[in-house]
Formats: structure tokens, C-alpha cells, sequence
């Protein structure tokens, strides 16, 4: 029962490709492919170097990653993988004194040419943050909201909303309820709707940054499913500090580290490993990742 | 029980009933100290809202706020002019300090690059401003009135330009702080979909600071509505026997009818003054109330 990125993307989103990932649900995907090297990748780091001020936080990153995969980012705190993660959809821009060298493309096109406008790279590289942090509106606006401000064209609504619900399998749980505010759902009832409002504006990619580390076991699994169940129709990077999620969830796992400057003792980010999630769980190339793993380090 | 939990213990009750076990004499006298300094103050303000009420309460009737001001019959004159002018001059005040003060607010929070120096320099402005003796913005309201080229003085425009100049500062450091206050989480939320700053700023920060930014310019409204040094500067009139109709009025304004009455050598007068500023504190509590009703009603936790 694989599924082969190649045919699930021309699979509709609900048909049995939700339901074999629903099946496998938390015991991962072993049975599932995964080639050498990212297939088709969407997007592509290519030595990414990220500064804030002087302050080298990043160090020649090169990651690919493919389509319709998850790829996890996991090592130590502060190695970089945050940075690394909020570079792909520029969400570092924001950010007072940050620079960045090196490219990120998307479909090929550098992200940080000069003509590229970041909105609009937002709106197909959508982000899912840490805290879940829904709107003080009510859940069908929380939803319009990006549909809304990027003026996409949309025939109906509610329909859209009731499809971005759907699709973070909230659905069920809040359609009697969608006037109401967002905040009198669950934390993780809140991720989900964060992750539907993210699905709304109909993005490729998908960032996820430590998506599950504000929720319970049970939330983050129903997450961590709902993730299982988007990597038919998106691309997802997720950045976790729970290498049992990264073994659970992601086809590919890239294992950073940071490594202090002999002079001045910053500790610079690096990437120390890109590899199929098998492999880097099973067998590490790398001493470093295999101490990561089994935990005698960080 | 372990030392932290008795220890903990006891830190929720000193904490949850502010009384501390320590009966060391210092502190006993420190003690003693903080209550005097309590009861002084409300003592203080008590004393004189009573006294004002005793002396005023022959004129507590409708005659007070119906009335124009009367020379002739001062056993009835009354302070309708002040009330409606006092009035106008409130909404024109917020008509010009409201926006203003919002969009400076936003400008240095949501965009502005606080490393540069005039952004620096526009800040430490702000602090300074707040702390300007009222009469100040009365005299820069004169200037400004010139250089528009209005020849009549004491009119609402003039009075307000005064007053909204006065209670700038207030709003804008209000409104910062209601600003800041929404999470860095719900802009990065909105501009990671895809929005844009202006959009966020817009759609986001801004109405969920509104409770904190009406508090704030209630408040201001609240100093500017008792403010008569500015006042009397833009050339107030002490007494008109009008309604205001329109910005090019010549109003009067409560606290300005009562400072020209309380130096009357007429007993009536006196009395009609005490119980004016009965009506004044009445207004400005009112103002306080809504704010404070507000803020509560409104207040968002995150």
C-alpha cells in the first residue's frame, strides 16, 4: 500500500488516500517509498546563510524538498531550523536586522530576487505557527480572513470555508458553532483551525514550526494524522523538537546542530545531515546525528 | 509539610491578604507611614468635595444648568452656556486629537524604524510633551489660529485646537501601549497568509486595541474638559448668554465661568460657583466611569 507521491498528487484530496493514511495513522509510513532524493522538488535552500546583524545564525544550508513529502527539521535548541524554516516563506524579513545570503527557490524561482514581492510568496508558502494563534474573530472568519486580504477570487464562501475545515478535519466539530469566537475551542482545536485557515488561501507548501509542542498527546496525534492526510495535496516542512514526531510523521529528516565560534562563541547553525527519515533514525551517516538520536546529546 | 510548601503557603497569604507576619517596629512604622499618606490624600479630596457640596447645595437645582449666566438676578443665574460650550468643545477636541494621536501612535509602533534617530528624536519628543504646562498649547493654539488667519478669539475652533493639543501626547502613549499590547502572534498570523502591514495593522492590531485606545482618549477627555489655563489664553469669553451653533461660535466653558465667578464679590455667585463645580466633577466622573466601563467590558485576555 504505497503512496507514491507521484500518484497521489492526481488523487482528489478525500478519496482512499486519506483513508490508508488514516490506517497507518500513527505508526508512520514504513511501508511507504520514499526515493533517494526528493522527488520533483517544490523547494530548494541552496547555501543559505542567515545573519542577524553580525550575528551569524545560519551557515550554507542546502536542503531540497520534495513535492507532495514531509520533511522533518530537527536538532538542538538553537541550531538554526526555526531560522531556516521562517527563511522559506521570508517570514524573516520581520524580523529587526535579519539577513539573508544564498537562495531559497520556489518552482525555481528565487525567492529573495529583488522583483519577488514576500506577500505574495506567503500567500503559496502558508506557515503554521508554534502557539496556536487564531484570530479574535469568530472561526468562519478566522478562515475568509486570508481569502479576504489577498483578494482571491471565490465563488462562495462558505463553501471554501467549509472545505478549509474539512481539510484540517475540524469540520465536524465546529460546523454548528462557526459565528462563534475562536477562542472557545480547545488549543488544539485552535492548531486546526490555524492549519485550515493556512489551507484557505489554497497554498503549495505548507511550514509547520513546532506545530504540537503547546498540545496534549491526543491533540498532537490527531496533528500529526491531519499531517499524514495533507501530504497528498501539500508539500509540508515541519520543525519539531520531538524526534518521535519527525520518526512518525515525515518521508525525509534533515538534522541540523550548532556549532560556537572559536573566537567569539556564538553558536552558528549547520546542517549536519539531509536524509530519508529511515535512514537518519535507523542508520546515521553522521556520529552527531547518531548521538542526537539516541539521546546521549541535547 | 515541606519547608516549600509552608513556605509557599505563606507567601499566598501575604500576597492574597496583603498583611505581612513581620512586626519588626521598622516596619510597623513604615506601615504606619503608607496609611497616613492614604488617608491624607483621600482626607484631602474628601474635605473639599464636601465642603464645595455643602456650599453649593442652595443651588442645586434646574435653574443651575438651564439657565444662562445672569448678572442681574444671581440667585438664578445659571451655567448652561459653560455646559454646552464644555460640551463642544469635547467633541471637537476628539474630532482632532482622536485621529491624530492614532495615526502617530501606529506610525511608531506598527512602522516606524525605531533605530533611526529622527524616530528617536519624535519619542523622546512625546515624553516631553506630556509634561508641558497646559497654558503652553493655549499660547501655540493663539499662533496657530493667527497663522489660519482667524482674527476672532474665543471661538470652539480655537478652544479645541488648544485642548486637543494638550491631550495629544495622552492619546498617543495610550494608544502605543494598547498597541503593543496585541500579540506579536496575530500579526505574524495575518502576515503569513499572505497580508499585508497595512492590512494587519488595519484589520488586526487595530481593533483589538480600540478598547484600550477609547480608554485612553476618554481619560485625556476627562483632564481636557477641566483645563481652563489654555483657555483663557484662545481668549474664552468668562460668560456668553448664547448656545454655541457652530465651529466659529464664541463659547464659555464650565471650568471658565466658574474661575471668573469664585472671585465675585456676591455671595450668590460664590454658591452658584461651588455647585458648577459639583456639575464639573459629575461630568468628569461620568467620563472616568465610561472609561473604566469600558476597559473592563472590552478587555481582551490572550
Amino acid at each position: 500500500m504505497s503512496t507514491h507521491p507521484a500518484t497521489a498528487s492526481t488523487r482528489p484530496a478525500n478519496s482512499e488516500g486519506r483513508e490508508i493514511s488514516m490506517m497507518t495513522g500513527l505508526h508512520g509510513d514504513a511501508e511507504r517509498e520514499v526515493p533517494d532524493v526528493p522527488p520533483d522538488p517544490v523547494m530548494e535552500a541552496l547555501k543559505l546563510n542567515v545573519f542577524y546583524g553580525d550575528f551569524h545564525a545560519v551557515h550554507d544550508v542546502n536542503l531540497s524538498f520534495g513535492k507532495h513529502e514531509i520533511t522533518a527539521l530537527i536538532g538542538p535548541s538553537g541550531c538554526g531550523k526555526s531560522t531556516v524554516l521562517r527563511c522559506l516563506n521570508r517570514m524573516n524579513d520581520l524580523v529587526a536586522g535579519a539577513r539573508v545570503d544564498g537562495e531559497v527557490t520556489y518552482h525555481g524561482q528565487n525567492i529573495y530576487a529583488r522583483k519577488v514581492d514576500p506577500i505574495a510568496v506567503r500567500t503559496q508558502i502558508g506557515m503554521v505557527f508554534q502557539k496556536p494563534n487564531p484570530f479574535p474573530k469568530s472561526i468562519y472568519d478566522n478562515i475568509a480572513y486570508g481569502p479576504r486580504v489577498t483578494g482571491m477570487k471565490v465563488d462562495n464562501m462558505d463553501d471554501l470555508v467549509e472545505e478549509a475545515l474539512q481539510g484540517a478535519a475540524l469540520w465536524d466539530e465546529v460546523k454548528d458553532k462557526l459565528k462563534q469566537s475562536a477562542y472557545g475551542l480547545s488549543g488544539g482545536q485552535q492548531q486546526r483551525l490555524c492549519i485550515a485557515r493556512t489551507i484557505a488561501t489554497k497554498p503549495d507548501v505548507i511550514l509547520m514550526d513546532e506545530p504540537c509542542s503547546a498540545l496534549d498527546p491526543i491533540a498532537t496525534s490527531r496533528i500529526e494524522d491531519l499531517m499524514l492526510q495533507m501530504r497528498d495535496d501539500y508539500t509540508i516542512i515541519i520543525v519539531t523538537h520531538n524526534m518521535q514526531q519527525a520518526a512518525r510523521v515525515s518521508d525525509r529528516t534533515a538534522f541540523f546542530t550548532a556549532r560556537p565560534d572559536e573566537t567569539t562563541g556564538n553558536r552558528t547553525g549547520l546542517l549536519v545531515e539531509f536524509d530519508r527519515t529511515s535512514n537518519i533514525f535507523a542508520n546515521p551517516a553522521d556520529k552527531r546525528t547518531e548521538d542526537y538520536i539516541s539521546g546521549r546529546f541535547g | 509539610m515541606s519547608v516549600a510548601t509552608s513556605t509557599a503557603r505563606e507567601v499566598t497569604r501575604t500576597v492574597s491578604t496583603g498583611r505581612s507576619k513581620d512586626k519588626s517596629l521598622g516596619s510597623l512604622v513604615f506601615l504606619g507611614a503608607l496609611w497616613f499618606s492614604l488617608f491624607f490624600g483621600v482626607m484631602v479630596l474628601l474635605v473639599l468635595i464636601v465642603d464645595t457640596a455643602i456650599e453649593g447645595s442652595p443651588r442645586f437645582d434646574s435653574a443651575l444648568i438651564t439657565e444662562y449666566g445672569s448678572r442681574v438676578r444671581p440667585e438664578s443665574t445659571g451655567f448652561r452656556a459653560g455646559i454646552l460650550g464644555s460640551l463642544w468643545l469635547m467633541v471637537f477636541t476628539a474630532l482632532f486629537a482622536v485621529p491624530l494621536g492614532i495615526a502617530a501612535a501606529l506610525y511608531l509602533e506598527e512602522f516606524a524604524d525605531g533605530d533611526r534617530w529622527w524616530n528617536r528624536l519624535i519619542e523622546l519628543n512625546l515624553q516631553n510633551l506630556a509634561a508641558v504646562p497646559a497654558i503652553v498649547y493655549g499660547l501655540l493654539a493663539v499662533a496657530v489660529m493667527a497663522l489660519m488667519g482667524f482674527g476672532r478669539s474665543g471661538i470652539v475652533l480655537g478652544g479645541a485646537i488648544a485642548l486637543a493639543l494638550l491631550i495629544l501626547p495622552v492619546i498617543i502613549i495610550t494608544t502605543r501601549e494598547a498597541v503593543r499590547s496585541v500579540p506579536q502572534e496575530i500579526r505574524q498570523g495575518s502576515l503569513a497568509l499572505g497580508a499585508t502591514v497595512w492590512q494587519t495593522t488595519w484589520r488586526q492590531t487595530l481593533p483589538s486595541a480600540v478598547p484600550g485606545i477609547a480608554t485612553g482618549t476618554i481619560l485625556g477627555l476627562s483632564r481636557a474638559i477641566g483645563e481652563a489655563a489654555p483657555l483663557i489664553v484662545v481668549g474664552l469669553a468668562g460668560s456668553v448668554r448664547f448656545d454655541p451653533t457652530g465651529v466659529m461660535s464664541e463659547i464659555t466653558a464650565l471650568p471658565m465661568m466658574i474661575y471668573s465667578l469664585t472671585s465675585n464679590s456676591q455671595e450668590e455667585f460664590r454658591t452658584a460657583a461651588s455647585a458648577a463645580i459639583i456639575v464639573l466633577l459629575i461630568m468628569i466622573l461620568g467620563l472616568n466611569a465610561l472609561a473604566i466601563y469600558i476597559r473592563n467590558k472590552f478587555q481582551k485576555t490572550w
